[in-house]
């Protein structure tokens, strides 16, 4: 029997059934809107990720300190103290594939102006550091390359502090004077908010300082925590870092066989490393919803074997009129497939509506266009799967018992 | 390869010593004992026994459904016994038309689409030829003007008739009755007798398996089966007609 007449008898077969074919295909409709909604989710958490990373500049280097060992022990790379001011001035030399640099310190401790204070951490940074992070002062101005060579006590805040220290009064808070662990610093700026990090971290609960200021002033040090550099552009990351690691090991005179006493990390890297955690989440996800296909398939599986079983004496007139086991079980096999496709159309329509619905609860989703391929792949390889036990039984049907089946 | 007696006709069946033994737990059951006989083109040929005399395992035989244990089966030139599933399958497709007691139309189907299943396993056949030849073959039992009518509205004779035109509808070599008559009143068993004689007179070779020795008065030749082996083989000189017996009836109340 050719593919049409086949087509035709299998729909006729589902008409004759329409319940009982619907709730066969729920299952598949679930599973196949579970796949898709989970895959959304998923893809829609990792762009929404990936954008605020990007937001903080995706060609942004870190140098830290570090893989620095003394007599076989390897350190804690906040106690070591190999990014020196030498190391800033020698970057700042010789770069030509990097753009920005800013050498950075961090202290944390209590910010105090009048009868508020608050739990606060003020990083020393260059003027660089507002260009790394594409960060911008939105009132007042940012303190100046003076103010780095003179060591001077001003700095710009952000607006969580202002907001704590300053409450309704945050207009007036330029040219304030406030203590961070008991020396005072005059407000200069505040920044734009940025609102809370993918971790959880409140980028607006900082105090911008030139890093000389707190070297000096604050910490007594002679070292910095990290040098923080920018790229040209994204692309030249790469050779950036083969850069900074070039000036460095010169700087550190590292000899061939020693290793770097550094270590640089890119955005692109953490972007990555994140993604591919997302990805993680969404693999989960997914085998979770995947498994209500499963179960879809062996509900399919048996409606087809009692689907066989009913008509049995139909099989056993086919097979007298000359239907071959092929034909017979080719028959069976369209209908199962005919069942578990029309299942995924449908849910793929459900999943899409309930993406939408997603998005209404806030959920960041969007749909990859190839989850909706592969739905159907799955659909038919469903069908195919599970229809082929019940197809193949009364394929194998002797048609002698068949057409005098009861 | 075929073969013609004196009279010059052909012979559409021959069984040489034909045995089925069947295994049923530890013992082998011999329901044909050594079967032989030769069925011409244009015979209608009634198979009679008893339940258990094995004129359904025969049937099967003759309808390609089943082998021989050994012996030979030719149906018009062809050897079965040797032959696979599928080769069976296209011959029954090609040569035999099956008429069962119980009709067995597909359910909800009207009766032109009955018909054509047998053509839908051809590939020679296309749609329109199909069904061109599914309302030549309902026209000839006399169901011209029942073409689109489902299998549920219609009476068990108006079935029984589509069913020996889905039997017709590939021109076969023989025609297999099983029982035909059995679930059909009386008044209609002989107007489906009439239809057998018009079809036996038109040149079709019939072989009607029954029980009921009434039938084989309208028969050109009747085969008695008993214990697996054939107990008699007359042909009948001047079989009776089914039109005249039909006629003698008395007219239902509400004709």
């Amino acid at each position: 029997m050719n593919f049409i007449n086949l087509f035709k008898v299998a729909l006729r077969a589902i008409a004759s059934n329409k319940f009982r074919s619907f709730l066969s295909m729920l299952g598949i409709i679930i599973g196949v809107a579970a796949v898709i909604i989970m895959m959304a989710i998923g893809q829609g958490s990792k762009e929404s990720v990936r954008a605020n990373i990007a937001q903080m500049g995706t060609n942004m280097l870190t140098v830290r300190p570090g893989a620095d060992q003394r007599g076989g022990v390897r350190l804690d790379p906040s106690e070591m103290q190999t990014l020196k001011p030498e190391d800033y001035d020698d970057i700042m030399a010789n770069k030509r594939f990097v753009s920005y640099v800013s050498p950075e310190v961090v202290a944390s401790g209590q910010v105090i102006y009048g009868a508020n204070n608050t739990s606060t951490t003020m990083y020393g940074e260059s003027l660089d550091y507002f260009d790394i992070k594409m960060w911008d002062v939105s009132q007042g101005e940012s303190f100046t390359e003076e103010d780095i060579r003179k060591n001077a006590k001003v700095c710009v805040v952000g607006t969580t502090i202002v907001k704590e220290l300053f409450g309704d009064d945050a207009q007036s808070c330029i040219g304030k004077t406030i203590r961070f662990k008991s020396i005072p610093f005059r407000i200069v700026g505040v920044l734009k908010s940025k609102g809370y990090n993918n971790w959880g971290m409140d980028q607006d609960n900082v105090l911008i300082a030139p890093y000389t200021t707190v070297m000096k002033r604050l910490l007594a040090q002679t070292y910095f925590r990290t040098i923080n550099c920018s790229a040209i552009t994204e692309e030249l990351t790469d050779e950036a870092i083969e850069e900074l690691t070039t000036i460095l090991r010169t700087t550190h005179k590292l000899k061939e066989s020693d290793d770097d006493n550094f270590t640089i990390r890119s955005q692109q890297e953490m972007m990555e490393t994140m993604s591919s955690t997302m990805d993680t989440i969404t693999v989960i996800l997914v085998v979770a919803a995947a498994f209500s296909l499963l179960v879809a398939g062996i509900g399919i599986m048996n409606i087809m074997l009692v689907s066989v079983t009913e008509r049995t004496k139909e099989i056993g007139l086919r097979m007298s009129v000359g239907a071959r086991g092929i034909d017979i079980c080719n028959q069976f096999l369209i209908e199962s497939v005919l069942i578990s496709l029309t299942g995924g159309v449908l849910g793929v329509v459900v999943g899409w509506l309930g993406t939408l619905l997603c998005v209404q609860f806030g959920f960041p989703t969007s749909i990859p266009l190839w989850s909706i391929f592969v739905s159907f792949a799955v659909c038919t390889a469903i069908g195919v799967g599970f229809g082929y036990i019940p197809a193949s039984k009364a394929a194998n049907l002797d048609p002698i018992e068949a057409i005098r089946y009861e | 390869m075929t073969e013609t007696n004196a009279s010059g006709r052909r012979v559409v069946i021959e069984l040489q010593d034909v045995r089925r033994d069947f295994r049923v737990g530890g013992e082998v059951v011999h329901a044909l004992r050594g079967v032989s006989f030769k069925i011409y083109e244009g015979e209608f040929v009634t198979i009679m026994g008893t339940s258990g005399s094995g004129k359904s395992t025969l049937l099967n035989q003759l309808g390609c459904l089943d082998t021989p244990t050994s012996g030979e089966y030719i149906l018009d030139g062809t050897a079965v016994r040797t032959m696979s599933k599928n080769q069976r399958a296209r011959l029954r497709n090609r040569k035999i038309g099956f008429v069962f007691q119980n009709y067995n139309l597909l359910p909800k189907t009207t009766a032109v689409e009955n018909v054509e299943l047998p053509l839908m396993y051809n590939g020679k056949y296309d749609a329109s030829q199909r069904r061109q030849a599914a309302i030549n073959a309902l026209n000839s039992v006399g169901l011209g003007d029942r073409l689109d009518h489902k299998s549920n509205q219609m009476s068990g004779g108006q079935m029984q008739r589509v069913a020996i035109a889905r039997a017709l509808v590939n021109d076969p070599a023989v025609i297999l009755a099983d029982e035909a008559t059995v679930n059909l009143d009386t008044r209609t068993s002989f107007e489906m007798l009439v239809l057998f004689q018009k079809l036996h007179s038109e040149g079709r070779t019939i072989i009607f398996v029954t029980h009921n020795p009434e039938i084989a008065q309208y028969s050109s030749r009747n085969i008695m089966l008993r214990d697996g082996k054939i107990r008699e083989d007359v042909v009948n000189p001047s079989p009776l007609s089914a039109a005249e017996a039909l006629a003698a009836l008395p007219k239902p109340q509400d004709d």
